[in-house]
């Protein structure tokens, strides 16, 4: 879990030029308005709604995780260790159904880096075992450890980090240097303040981290005070960054507005690009097929907990439910509405239950991974060598997020969103020229 | 974000045509190139239509046709921030996109010291100058030299010494090396190394103004580097040792770079500078390791690599330790006298004694690397950025900083294939003079030659890497401090520039970070 990288957009190439063509030449031709009809319109409307929903429990969750830390570093007993961790894990529920907001939204895709930044060079925040970062015995960002100093000198500069502050890890150690595994922030940053490195690789356990790393009375490992207030302010500003993202989906949002009142057909390529990308470049590819190759426990996830496979399974839920237009909050009530599934299936039954089955085929592989997660055998384990079976069910869900990308295609067709690259329109323009 | 440009893009289009389009209800799809045999009448035809296209320009009242997308259809539309490098080809189908993103994973990956748990992730060093591929070309852009008290990670010094003997001759005569490496510490030095392993040594840069005086704007402030190497754990460098400095340069548009035709670039050639220009260009030759054969250099500052992925092969070698099928020395770059680190344990994997870096996965970085896309250009209908454009023109510029060139058909990747490029390089190399030699010859190139750097994209680097630092050595601080440093056969070109008017010279930029 070292590096970062928040994939940049891995856009779904599909463009609506024809909508955009009745932009530009509204006046000429007014036949073309029909098309934004109301059912699309509800459509975004509704897809608000539910990312709404799901940043408003993102927040809640949050909220909780910030009070159970609250909690624990008052009174580090290994019970309340517990309360904080399992307070992240159901922190992780609601965000990784928000993930496929991310590549049709900018707004979402420039910020979500301070929240889920992943994987990360732990040795900028605390200690690490004595193997990690020897490779350099003089590279001081590996072993920056902001815990233990009150003053750290990276990239030439030094930095005074006596104060911990939320400025001073969102604003000046997040990514510092350009360096993306300088990650300081954001759920990953608090889950290894809470497990600690997992030392295990392939083999079974997470982190293990003990309470008595927050214990100012009786600190283990050394600057416990330091340690807890890392915690305190990083579980903060978690708090506060996605009280910003859910003002912008609130009714009357920026996000929501922008989609409400844009052009219908790149709203709804907003959306089938999210569900695209997210499935196939960044998790099919990205976060599963790599490390699957590598056989790599650093390539995991959520690695210091072992929630991978949660992550996954939530990744896949956010997909399907901005598809039918359903989502199950915390609570347990159901938010429902118009989904994309609505109108695929207006234009082809076909379309829309091939992909409703190859969305369900998904989540049962994915469930797959849950289950085995959860009967001990953990994401980091599947992925190892030399376990073909662990290895065929996180192919499978691979597999099963990729054929769901080839219907989603489909859809674009159907919603006759897609198949213009606009890259060809220059040439087009003047047939005599010479390049496409 | 995409759909803002786009947005832009499709209403400067004329309404005639979009609406003839979408009245036709005509999908148009990405013509994807037709390779493969083609008569010698297509070929003709091909050169006619290429020799027009890349004509320089002579109206400057209005941007060129397609000027704006620098990369052809593989441009990329992005928002300015960290991340304008960081796009796959515009062109690239979804498919693909697969490819692209694990690529990545792989670009970025942090390699790790060996033994551990991990065979496919271990191999680190045991000697090296950075981790991964990103912790040099950060966020996929242009590395910087360490500041004042920081350890060097994105510049790196190679280290070459002359021939000693006829052996040494022969080989470098034959192309099949391009410079003799220093006997102890080899052809770089690397400031980083696994436990238990000594470096070789650390970089100090100690910097000195030099003034030069500009026509009506008072005098500009130049910083000259000199290069000590502290901290030798190896002993003594050789007496006739040569220190090249160099940083990492930006990923985008390599892919292009490659498949532009051999011909073309061989055309610019002017060594005996027959047309009197002052410049004259020329082409290095390096040794091809896949093909066992001379071929064109064209990636390096000195244009000492002929293909992405030789180049990647080089990186991952000197740069990370990390053995590939292609260069496949899982002890990197320890030289025979560095027993320890040659012995030391390496991450092949004993059981398929494949390479740390296996095929598949090398493979992948490569096609992320030929694939990074160049960012289109802004603003470039601005009078002043056209006036720039004049200027950069007018002072023969454009003598190296050749605008275009158009990429074969048959390129490797078919992202690549037959598109008008804007790399404002001819990919030869050039004397720049003293000032910036760096006295170590590399195959062809002697010690005051380097290649024309590409400089499309040149206007984001703040945007992507939050510095402004230019030149093999990132020594000069903006883009007129590189500009000032031209020399040799860029002198003419450089003293036109110094001679400008204040505004002019600032036309002249503007039309740089319109890049």
């Amino acid at each position: 879990m070292k590096s970062v990288k928040r994939t940049p957009s891995f856009k779904f190439a599909v463009v609506g030029l024809g909508t955009l063509a009745m932009m530009a030449c509204a006046s000429t031709d007014s036949s073309m308005k029909s098309s934004a009809s109301m059912a699309e319109k509800d459509v975004l409307k509704h897809y608000t709604v539910l990312a709404h929903a799901m940043y408003q429990d993102s927040l809640t969750t949050a909220i909780s995780l910030e009070k159970a830390v609250i909690q624990f570093i008052g009174n580090p007993t290994e019970d309340n260790l517990s309360a904080a961790k399992s307070a992240w894990l159901d922190a992780r529920v609601p965000y990784q159904q928000t993930e496929v907001y991310r590549f049709g939204n900018a707004v979402v895709d420039d910020w979500e880096g301070k929240v889920n930044a992943w994987p990360l060079d732990e040795g900028l925040i605390d200690y690490v075992s004595g193997e990690y970062g020897s490779e350099s015995e003089e590279n001081p960002v590996y072993v920056a450890n902001i815990v233990a100093n009150t003053s750290v000198s990276i990239s030439g500069e030094t930095i005074d980090t006596e104060k911990i502050t939320k400025e001073l890890i969102a604003d000046t150690l997040h990514e510092i240097g350009g360096v993306e595994a300088n990650v300081a922030t954001g759920y990953h940053a608090i889950e290894f303040l809470l497990w600690g490195q997992d030392l295990n690789g392939t083999g079974p356990g997470a982190g293990m981290r003990m309470a008595s790393d927050f214990d100012t009375a009786n600190c283990t490992n050394g600057n416990c005070n330091r340690r807890a207030k890392y915690l305190k302010v990083a579980s903060e500003l978690l708090v506060d960054d996605l009280k910003w993202i859910v003002a912008q989906w609130a009714p009357g949002g920026d996000a929501s507005e922008a989609l409400i009142n844009g052009d219908v057909k790149e709203g709804l390529t907003a959306i089938v690009t999210g569900m695209g990308s997210l499935s196939y470049g960044e998790l099919a590819g990205e976060r599963m097929q790599l490390g699957l190759l590598l056989h790599d426990p650093e390539e995991e996830h959520d690695c210091f907990s072992d929630n991978t496979h949660n992550s996954h399974y939530y990744d896949a839920m956010g997909i399907r439910n901005v598809y039918v237009g359903e989502y199950k909050r915390i609570d347990g009530s159901i938010v429902s509405g118009p989904g994309l599934s609505s109108l695929v299936a207006a234009s082809s039954a076909d379309v829309d239950a091939e992909l409703m089955s190859r969305l369900d085929e998904t989540m049962d592989a994915m469930g797959v991974l849950v289950k085995s997660a959860e009967g001990g055998e953990s994401y980091d384990q599947m992925i190892g060598d030399n376990n073909d079976s662990g290895n065929a069910k996180v192919q499978a869900a691979i597999d099963a997020l990729t054929a769901q990308t080839a219907v989603i295609e489909k859809a674009v067709d159907v919603l006759q969103l897609a198949a213009i690259e606009f890259e060809g329109s220059d040439s087009l323009d003047d047939p005599e020229a010479v390049f496409e | 974000m995409t759909f803002v440009r786009l947005q832009e893009v499709v209403q400067n289009l004329s309404c005639k045509f979009i609406s003839r389009l979408v009245l036709a209800g005509v999908m148009v799809v990405v013509t994807s190139t037709v390779t493969g045999t083609e008569s010698e009448n297509d070929v003709q035809k091909d050169r006619e239509r290429v020799a027009a296209v890349v004509q320089h320009a002579t109206d400057f009242s209005k941007p060129e046709a397609y000027e704006r997308r620098s990369g052809g259809v593989a441009t990329v539309f992005t928002s300015i921030n960290a991340d304008a490098f960081s796009s796959p080809s515009g062109n690239m189908s979804f498919e693909k996109q697969f490819d692209f993103a694990v690529g990545n994973g792989i670009f970025r990956k942090i390699w790790v010291s060996s033994p551990s748990s991990t065979q496919s992730s271990d191999g680190l060093g045991p000697l090296f100058n950075s981790r991964s591929c990103q912790s040099c070309h950060i966020k996929d852009g242009r590395g910087h030299p360490p500041a004042a008290g920081e350890r060097a990670e994105s510049l790196l010094i190679r280290l070459s010494i002359p021939p000693q003997n006829e052996e040494d001759q022969a080989a470098i005569q034959t192309r099949r090396t391009s410079s003799v490496p220093d006997p102890v510490y080899g052809g770089q030095l690397q400031n980083f190394s696994v436990q238990g392993i000594l470096a070789e040594g650390r970089v100090n840069i100690t910097y000195a103004e030099i003034e030069v005086e500009l026509s009506d704007a008072g005098i500009a402030s130049l910083r000259h580097p000199t290069y000590e190497i502290t901290n030798l754990h190896y002993g003594a460098l050789h007496p006739e040792v040569m220190l090249s400095p160099r940083v990492a340069p930006p990923m985008i548009g390599v892919g292009l770079l490659e498949a532009v035709p051999e011909v073309d670039i061989l055309a610019l050639e002017d060594p005996d500078d027959s047309n009197g220009d002052g410049i004259s260009g020329r082409a290095n030759w390096v040794w091809d390791v896949k093909q066992q054969t001379v071929a064109l250099g064209r990636f390096g500052w000195k244009a000492g690599q002929p293909s992405v992925a030789q180049q990647s092969a080089n990186a991952f070698l000197s740069d990370i330790g990390i053995s590939s099928p292609m260069l496949p020395k899982p002890y990197g770059e320890c030289t025979e006298v560095q027993m320890k680190c040659r012995n030391a344990p390496h991450g092949i994997d004993t059981a398929t004694n494949s390479s740390e870096v296996e095929q598949q996965l090398f493979d992948l970085v490569v096609f992320y690397s030929r694939n990074l896309g160049v960012p289109a250009r802004r603003d470039l209908d601005d009078p002043k950025v056209l006036e720039g454009k004049r200027l950069f023109y007018e002072a023969n510029c454009t003598g190296c900083h050749n605008p275009k060139f158009v990429t074969r058909r048959d390129s490797v990747g078919e992202e690549q294939s037959f598109q008008l490029i804007w790399p404002y390089t001819d990919m030869l190399l050039h004397d720049m003079g003293d000032g910036l030699a760096d006295n170590s010859p590399e195959g062809v190139a002697n010690g005051r030659e380097w290649r024309t750097a590409p400089l499309w994209g040149i206007g984001l680097t703040e945007a992507v890497n939050k510095h402004t630092q230019f030149l093999h050595d990132g020594r000069a601080r903006n883009l007129l401090e590189a500009i000032l440093w031209h020399g040799g056969e860029a002198e003419a070109s450089k003293q036109v520039v110094v001679d400008m008017t204040s505004n002019e010279r600032e036309a002249l930029l503007a039309f740089l970070n319109s890049l």
